[in-house]
């Protein structure tokens, strides 16, 4: 068995793992601008075009995933180590999934956001910083543990922040003159946003608890 | 080799198979109990690495355990490993880390006192001395060896996957330098006694371009061969005790097996030992210590200097009690042996 084909090919699964990142990312960037494009002109163009660029993120997303999953099978890593990245990585996609999915409820229900569309916007923002905390996060967790705890913590900060913003507009949605259905159908929305801040707590809680298995 | 000399060694080559069986997990336990290293892989990289340290550097032990005794007849020597391999199982059902080479050493000077010989004080000091300084000097080498290495990886920061792939391979030569240092310092216990009368049970052998295999080599290559027996026997051990280190994080268990690797070659090396003495500074000596004595003392050290962790001062203890609880009853169960074969069997174990 000859070591240096054996680096290499680690070298390049540490480069798929910051691609798939890379495309978690690029997930929320287009996932900013859709709903930027959504509260200010509805469905037109552009919107269909962020709905194009997501999914195509997405499937990118999932294929270096499998990719990434395929040769985390079959390489000769310590099997607790590759366990722990296997769970991290299906994690992670979580949050593409929830982008993807977001954006195709706008393109599919097209609610109309009255009142609460810059709120909404506000939202899609804190919940976008606290997504791509985590993926600064994650990385940290392949070539820095130590830097982990502080990205974590912000991590923390920007979902509390997220949720504050979710009850704030959630509170002016029911205290506004719109119909009951739907005040109902609008908080959906917000809590499929805010969602996606959760889904990166919850995240970096499990990235916490690998972080201490390994610290040296 | 006469046969009835193949039932006298048996004794020995009994203790070698226990000894690979408990000490082997000591080397390669963390890497099979992380299932990094499958199990027969491990077993064959510690099979032929103590086999080459019993040949190549266990003369010096083994010829110190032999000279300590001076049993006269196979058969004295035999009753000793046999007194010995069985205090080894008694201290065992106690669960007391103990060490073959304290229970062997309790057997000589059972057979000293069966003799009447006169006790070498200088040689037992030896012995006792270093089987205390073996778990001090594992925790000072596991901690000199810790925060150095620990200190550079956190300076250039590899990625996690990198550095999984040098744990696994530092683990594995790791393992195969235990397993030599294993063979060198250990295989006193299997074939000390019998290290001076290997020229009973053995012929030289004249290999091709010269070389002639001496009986003392022979003995060595074949108590090897029963350690190495051992170690394949040894899954469940390596298993628990590769579970119990491998709550140490990748670079402590390492450094675990380096510095009770280094520890056993500190005390078996006679190219080390020579290298001191030249300048001029008291050589080591020669003796079979603990693997598993060392193993506590390295896991002690590093957990002083682990934050969090959890220093097991009980089982330091423990290996007190073992140092004199151990050779204690080996002494009295080689007495007993000796004295029921003279007297109540009438065959005679002195020269």
């Amino acid at each position: 068995m000859k070591l240096t084909p054996l680096f290499s090919s680690v070298r390049q699964l540490e480069g798929e793992i910051d691609l798939y990142l890379d495309h978690v990312l690029e997930a929320g960037l287009v996932f900013s601008r859709a709903l930027e494009a959504y509260v200010r002109r509805g469905v037109d163009e552009d919107f269909a075009r962020y709905i194009e660029a997501i999914t195509r993120v997405e499937e990118e997303g999932d294929g270096l995933r499998r990719e990434i999953e395929t040769k985390m099978t079959f390489h000769t890593l310590i099997p607790e180590l590759r366990e722990d990245v296997l769970s991290l990585i299906e994690q992670v996609d979580q949050v593409t999934n929830r982008y993807e999915e977001s954006v195709y409820a706008f393109y599919v229900q097209r609610p109309a956001l009255g009142p609460v569309g810059e709120g909404v916007l506000e939202l899609a923002r804190a919940a976008v910083t606290t997504a791509e905390e985590m993926v600064k996060a994650a990385r940290a967790f392949f070539k820095d543990l130590h830097a982990v705890r502080d990205h974590v913590k912000k991590v923390q900060f920007y979902e509390s922040e997220a949720d504050k913003v979710a009850t704030r507009i959630g509170r002016e949605l029911f205290e506004s003159e719109l119909e009951l259905a739907q005040k109902l159908h609008l908080q959906q929305f917000i809590d499929r946003i805010d969602d996606i801040a959760d889904t990166s707590e919850d995240i970096c809680d499990e990235l916490s608890i690998l972080v201490i298995k390994r610290l040296v | 080799m006469e046969a009835w000399a193949w039932l006298f060694l048996t004794g020995g080559l009994f203790l070698g198979w226990s000894l690979g069986g408990n000490d082997g997990a000591n080397i390669f336990g963390t890497a099979v109990g992380t299932r990094m290293v499958r199990f027969s892989t491990a077993a064959f990289i510690a099979g032929v690495f103590v086999t080459l340290g019993a040949v190549l550097s266990g003369a010096g032990t083994a010829g110190n355990l032999g000279k300590l005794g001076q049993v006269g007849t196979l058969l004295g020597a035999f009753l000793i490993a046999v007194a010995a391999a069985y205090a080894v199982y008694l201290m065992n059902l106690r669960g007391l880390p103990v060490s073959t080479s304290q229970t062997i050493v309790g057997a000589i000077f059972g057979w000293n006192v069966f003799a009447a010989r006169p006790l070498d004080l200088a040689a037992f000091g030896n012995f006792l001395g270093a089987w205390v300084v073996t778990p001090f000097l594992a925790a000072a080498i596991a901690a000199l060896l810790y925060l150095p290495i620990r200190a550079l990886l956190r300076r250039v920061r590899l990625h996690l996957l990198t550095l999984d792939l040098l744990s696994r391979y530092a683990l594995i030569a790791a393992g195969a330098f235990g397993a030599y240092s294993l063979g060198a310092n250990n295989i006193a216990n299997v074939v000390g006694v019998f290290m001076p009368l290997s020229g009973q049970i053995f012929r030289p052998i004249a290999l091709p371009g010269g070389f002639v295999l001496e009986p003392e080599r022979q003995l060595l290559f074949l108590g090897g061969l029963a350690i190495a027996v051992g170690i394949y026997s040894s899954y469940r051990v390596m298993m628990t005790v590769g579970r119990d280190l491998a709550r140490l994080n990748p670079l402590a268990a390492w450094v675990v097996v380096v510095a009770q690797s280094l520890v056993l070659l500190f005390f078996a090396s006679q190219s080390f030992a020579r290298f001191v003495a030249s300048l001029g500074l008291p050589p080591p000596p020669l003796v079979p210590v603990s693997s598993s004595q060392a193993v506590v003392g390295a896991v002690v050290g590093l957990g002083l200097l682990i934050p969090g962790s959890r220093v097991e001062w009980r089982l330091f203890g423990r290996v007190a009690m073992g140092w004199v609880l151990a050779p204690a009853t080996a002494a009295l169960l080689s007495l007993v042996a000796l004295y029921v074969s003279q007297n109540v069997f009438n065959l005679p174990v002195l020269p």
